[in-house]
């Protein structure tokens, strides 16, 4: 059988080169990015503004946008904002708070109730007080900035102090690069957009963690290699399983998209966006951050040494391969042992 | 690669069938379920998932306590207290007593009065809040050389009060609810002042807000006689006709005397729907004194401050049971009842957050959510399939289980499953395979550099796994966040999410993992086959 490759087999990109390009074109975008959500600002949905949302599906089949618009607009609940979507019979109706706290907001209900109910009906109604969407704003807010923190010391725990902060500004970036978006497409954004962003975060250093992983075990293995080399080698090493790996969770985020519904659209389509980021700012943003902030190959010792108990699996890997292989005969008997012996002779016959 | 001991093998095995099993009810229909329930015996009622509010319609309610209503009645209370002390100590005061935002004042010009009235003052300390021990006093009394006297609630004070108006509360929601018949309504405690009252399945939201708004304090006083002194008198709202009427402060009897109250119909006059009340014996004796002494006057009937109706007393009515008639509806007059027998809110609480979905949205969001599942499954396992063959097999049998275990684990955890929820799960499948990719492409990558088959498989499955476990913690971190600071259908993706990346480890990695082993063992390959 035929098998499939998306990535191409042992590339040689000189990925590291690129960085003159990506650095300003990512600062660039950043830029826009913060220029967009201070100046254009995000679509904040009732989650975080406040307000009412009310689905209405058409008693006759029909909605009528217009009409719905007119009877909303005499209502005086201040701006009004009439959609009409996927189904003709369905519409939904927004407006913001209305003055006078708590009990203002289920009389705007009321009022909708009244001058709507009899053609429609409503199937969700959401309202969230000042108080409460106050409090939304301050916990998602919160849960950025604590994700954030948590995965900056899980990496200074588990990494040198350059990748954990070659991870971090990968991860800033593709946290605004988000907000740029949300704000550039409108897309509403409420806690399922929380969601979306703290996974993209998630994706996004899982995407480095792979990378990173195979950046430091590429720099035990090939001590003499120039950094910039050994990091394009270890890149285009895992370049396959990045665009496997993109590719199914992108499919999973389609159907989602196409068939979801509603409620979760925004969230599947600003995760599309961040694995697309995450998947390039683990390569171009930064891998090459830690050129920048001069990791040397001769750190490898250190490093190796910090990292013993990951030698310890290599060499368990070595023992393992001289028993397993021993009673079984195949025609592959005679392969090179373990790697750690091999290694200086692999940089040589390798594509590096 | 090869040796796997049988106890790891059958424990897998075992972990699969069971997850399958604690799974399997759920995915029954309803009337098969319902079969299984009663073929099984009564002490093993299979658990099923619980499908969150957004799946399976219902209301979401959180209710506040007013703040502004609650010290309002509580500096009344205090004017009360205060007006008693110094009447029992025949103080006498200059001015009246004078209420602030948080409390009263009243100036005491002798100081000999003062030094008999203030500890008596500060006692009130104790009987405001008897729980509140040791802690910060709910009462500030404090004394000026001038003679003023300021008696104030405190911030602990207040969060005391709703603290335990929340706890009442709770309660009586609960009475108030449960007369609904609705089935699993969740009636919780959120924060200090909050309760969160979670209805799954109702037909009428507008019901729940209704008997959910309201007080409910029922109060029985006189219609004052003209030329009462105008002190004693307060003017209130009347709910059916227009304009105010004036009734004596003294509250008769209270609503909390009530045994039940029972809508009806009004057997002698025009049929219309009423509320038949019965008090209990205190409540009986307190109604018979009244309406023995006072034949001929107007008793009105009060509920949250609004007159409802103001009958004459005809005769004394000593039997304890008596009539509310107020050009009710049908409906209402249910309502009314039902918040009765329920008995009143230690205070008012306003809606300040509501989530409805209706059981249509509901059901479309169920067929929305299982159709996004299954496309996006089947590019999936199409994808891995085409990508790594027979290895893509033992992917996607491991994401069978892998889906199963995530159910399997929602189901024994009794977690909620929502719109977001199914989300969650279906991008841990786009993300579960992640771990059989990286494995694959790393034995492909060792099998290039020269290795053999079963030095690949088994350097592919040991160095890969280090990066599994470092790229599956981080975003397990963004998870476990999004669980303790979301709320609602988020937590359910924060679950779903969670849960994936803990299975795939067992099922991506040692799964696979065996059925490579096996394979391997059989088939006797002279080439890797991706």
């Amino acid at each position: 059988m035929k098998l499939l490759r998306l990535a191409p087999e042992n590339t040689k990109f000189p990925f590291m080169r690129f960085r003159r390009v990506s650095y300003p074109f990512s600062a660039l975008l950043s830029l826009i990015a913060v220029a967009l959500f201070v100046f254009k600002g995000m679509n904040f949905g009732i989650d975080f503004a406040g307000g009412t949302v009310i689905e209405l599906r058409a008693k006759s089949g029909a909605a009528e946008v217009g009409t719905l618009r007119t009877l909303g607009e005499g209502l005086q609940l201040g701006d009004i904002e009439v959609q009409a979507f996927g189904n003709p019979a369905d519409a939904t109706l927004r407006f913001g708070l209305q003055p006078g706290g708590d009990v203002a907001q289920q009389a705007a209900v009321e009022r909708v109730r009244g001058a709507v109910g009899g053609y429609y009906d409503l199937r969700r109604v959401e309202v969230v007080g000042p108080r409460v969407s106050n409090e939304l704003v301050q916990s998602g807010t919160l849960g950025v900035v604590l994700s954030i923190i948590a995965v900056l010391t899980y990496l200074w725990f588990r990494f040198e102090w350059q990748f954990a902060i070659g991870a971090v500004i990968a991860t800033m970036h593709d946290l605004l690069l988000t907000v740029g978006f949300f704000s550039i497409t409108q897309l509403e954004f409420n806690t399922t957009s929380i969601a979306a962003i703290l996974t993209i975060v998630g994706y996004s250093l899982n995407e480095t963690v792979v990378v990173l992983d195979r950046i430091r075990e590429n720099m035990r293995k090939y001590k003499k290699l120039p950094t910039a080399q050994m990091v394009d080698m270890s890149i285009n090493a895992v370049l396959p399983r990045t665009i496997m790996t993109a590719t199914t969770v992108m499919l999973a985020l389609f159907a989602l998209v196409a068939f979801g519904g509603q409620v979760i659209r925004s969230f599947s389509v600003a995760m599309i966006w961040g694995i697309f980021v995450a998947t390039y700012s683990s390569i171009f943003i930064c891998s090459p951050m830690l050129i920048y902030l001069g990791l040397r190959n001769e750190d490898a010792d250190k490093a190796a040494q910090k990292h013993e108990t990951e030698r310890k699996a290599d060499a368990a890997v070595a023992a393992r391969e001289d028993v397993a292989e021993a009673p079984v005969s195949t025609p592959t008997k005679s392969t090179p042992a373990p790697a750690r012996k091999t290694s200086g002779k692999r940089a040589k016959t390798r594509p590096a | 690669m090869l040796r796997f001991s049988t106890w790891k093998f059958l424990a897998i095995v075992a972990m699969t069938v069971a997850a399958v099993l604690v799974v399997a009810p759920s995915m029954l229909s309803p009337s098969h379920y319902e079969e299984l329930k009663s073929r099984l015996p009564s002490w093993l009622t299979p658990p099923t998932i619980v499908l969150g509010l957004d799946l399976q319609g219902g209301s979401h309610v959180t209710l506040e306590v007013d703040q502004a209503d609650l010290i309002s009645t509580q500096v009344k209370n205090l004017r009360d207290d205060v007006r008693r002390i110094l009447r029992e100590e025949k103080v006498a005061i200059s001015g009246g007593i004078g209420t602030t935002t948080r409390g009263v004042q009243v100036r005491v010009a002798d100081p000999a009065d003062r030094e008999k009235v203030l500890p008596k003052l500060r006692l009130l300390r104790n009987s405001f809040s008897g729980a509140l021990l040791g802690g910060p006093s709910p009462l500030d009394v404090e004394a000026s050389p001038d003679g003023l006297i300021r008696v104030t609630v405190t911030d602990a004070g207040i969060t005391d009060k709703s603290r335990k108006a929340v706890e009442q509360s709770i309660e009586v929601i609960r009475r108030r609810v449960d007369a609904l018949g609705t089935r699993e309504p969740s009636i919780q405690r959120q924060g200090d002042d909050r309760v969160l009252v979670q209805v799954p399945g109702l037909q009428d939201p507008e019901t729940l807000k209704e008997i959910l708004g309201k007080t409910a304090k029922l109060e029985f006083r006189l219609v004052a006689d003209p030329g009462q002194n105008p002190s004693e008198i307060e003017e209130l709202d009347q709910v059916d006709q227009e304009g105010k009427l004036g009734v004596e402060k003294q509250v008769m009897v209270k609503g909390e005397d009530l045994t039940d109250a029972q809508p009806g119909f009004d057997q002698q006059r025009s049929g219309e729907p009423v509320v038949n009340f019965r008090f209990n014996i205190r409540g009986a004796q307190a109604f018979g004194e009244v309406t023995s002494k006072n034949v001929g006057r107007l008793f009105a009937i009060i509920l949250d401050n609004k007159i409802i109706s103001a009958p004459r007393i005809l005769t004394p009515i000593t039997g304890g049971s008596g009539q509310i008639s107020g050009r009710f509806t049908v409906e209402q007059a249910n309502n009314l009842a039902i918040l009765l027998r329920a008995g009143a809110l230690p205070a008012k609480l306003n809606i300040v957050e509501e989530r409805t979905v209706g059981p249509g949205l509901g059901q479309d969001s169920i067929d929305a959510g299982k159709r996004a599942a299954y496309v996006g499954a089947g590019l999936v396992v199409v994808y891995m399939l085409v990508t790594y063959g027979i290895f893509g097999v033992f992917a996607n049998l491991a994401l069978f289980v892998h889906i199963a275990f995530i159910f399997a684990g929602l189901v024994l955890l009794g977690s909620t499953l929502t719109l977001p929820g199914i989300a969650g799960i279906v991008l841990t499948i786009g993300m579960a395979v992640d771990s059989n990719v990286l494995i694959y492409e790393r034995i492909r990558e060792e099998n290039h550099a020269g290795r053999s088959i079963l030095a690949s498989l088994d350097a592919g499955f040991t160095r890969a796994f280090a990066t599994i476990v470092d790229s599956n913690v981080t975003m397990f971190v963004a998870a476990a966040i999004l669980y303790f600071l979301g709320s609602g259908p988020v937590r359910g993706f924060a679950v779903s999410l969670a849960l994936g990346i803990l299975t795939t480890i067992v099922t991506a990695v040692t799964m696979t993992r065996m059925m490579i082993a096996v394979w391997y063992h059989y088939a006797r390959p002279t080439k890797l086959p991706i």
